[in-house]
């Protein structure tokens, strides 16, 4: 199952809160359901989260800390998850190890999980400072998260210009938390303005979903099992793009709405008919 | 958005608020990408009128000279309607600068990539 060379990528905003851990969390459980070998390394060793929203959190025994100082191997330190057996977790380590931690102690980390497996995703701290540039080392391609707001889509500016010198490369963009009905008022900066501004290829559009907080609350990313909700259809999607498949992206202000709509719209994907 | 804001909106006197913040976010991406802070910005535009000022005739009022970025490429876009020419203009380069003199009250229009950002 495991390819010769595995993908690392990065995933990061600049801006905290804009989903960089909801969107790690639930692209490597699509990613992995679609019959890939996943990684997920939580990068952010300041405020650790991803272990919490993979519902993972209690069975934490090594952290990255202990594979850099060979206390584990990997496979003792990589955290299986029941349900997808295929998607493993590497814990941050203790928030001390930002005194000591190099770009080069990333790099290690990353290739030892990428002879594991197909997919490294890794989960960016906030912010432009060395825990990123650390993180950044560590991939080779990267995923810039943003929301159609306008402190989200400066900083995302700043770390798309940083992830050009630091050679990370392709780069493309996740829209995230968009209100499809704010852009069609003219309240939000739309998709295209977005994509415009920022110059990235789009690779997935999410709609603001109230079940992404029900998820994260349950520690169960949506993509485990939900594959109707907007935001957990379009996770699916950015790892079927992910993957090089041709998957049309959805205007968001031409989705259905209304209860009649979302009623047949919700028939439609639990029976597969029509 | 209150019925105000949408009253203020129908009578055209309020712009959308998206529209607002992309081209805020237009002008602060520029800056931020140049990395020129706004007194470095204004030094540039002056020696630039003043150059330009040797040649021909500008409507001073309506000179705009301002950083626009496009598809990650920063340009320093210079708007400086001329009035007229000189009757004598004080040459210095040898290069061809008359070749603008021709034209009269239409903007001269200059988008100059800036390189190395």
């Amino acid at each position: 199952m495991t390819s010769a060379i595995a993908r690392t990528i990065l995933i990061c905003s600049g801006k905290g809160g804009v989903g960089k851990t909801t969107l790690t969390a639930n692209l490597g459980v699509a990613l992995a359901r679609l019959g890939h070998t996943v990684c997920v390394l939580d990068a952010d060793f300041g405020l650790r989260n991803l272990d919490l929203l993979l519902g993972l959190e209690n069975r934490v025994v090594y952290t990255a800390q202990d594979l850099l100082s060979d206390t584990c191997r990997p496979e003792q330190a990589l955290v299986k998850h029941k349900q997808v057996p295929n998607l493993s977790l590497l814990p941050a380590g203790n928030p001390r190890m930002l005194e000591w931690l190099t770009p080069e102690d990333m790099q290690r980390i990353s290739s030892l999980l990428a002879e594991r497996s197909d997919y490294v995703l890794i989960d960016a701290p906030a912010g432009v400072e060395q825990g990123f540039r650390n993180a950044a080392a560590a991939a080779t391609e990267a995923i810039v998260v943003t929301n159609p707001e306008v402190s989200a889509v400066r900083d995302a500016d700043r770390v798309i210009g940083l992830l050009s010198t630091l050679n990370v490369t392709p780069t493309q963009l996740v829209l995230n938390r968009v209100r499809p009905k704010m852009m069609a008022n003219q309240e939000m900066l739309t998709v295209d303005e977005v994509t415009d501004l920022l110059a990235l290829p789009l690779l997935g559009l999410v709609v603001e979903d109230e079940q992404v907080i029900v998820s994260t609350n349950r520690g169960e990313p949506l993509t485990l099992r939900d594959n109707s909700s907007p935001a957990a259809r379009a996770y699916h999607n950015v790892a079927r793009r992910l993957g090089g498949e041709d998957v049309p992206l959805i205007d968001p202000t031409r989705e259905p709405n209304g209860l009649r709509a979302k009623l047949l719209q919700k028939i439609k994907t639990t029976t597969g008919l029509f | 958005m209150t019925l105000l804001d949408f009253l203020n909106q129908w009578l055209g006197r309020q712009k959308p608020s998206g529209i607002l913040a992309r081209q805020r976010l237009q002008l602060v991406l520029a800056h931020d990408r140049s990395d020129l802070n706004p007194e470095l910005l204004d030094r540039m535009r002056r020696e630039i009128l003043e150059v330009v000022q040797r040649y021909v005739e500008i409507d001073l009022e309506g000179c705009d000279v301002s950083l626009e970025t496009d598809h990650r490429v920063t340009a320093l876009l210079a708007n400086l309607p001329i009035k007229g020419t000189r009757p004598h203009p004080v040459v210095i380069a040898t290069s061809s600068a008359a070749e603008s003199t021709a034209e009269t009250t239409r903007p001269a229009l200059a988008a100059t990539p800036i390189q190395g950002l």
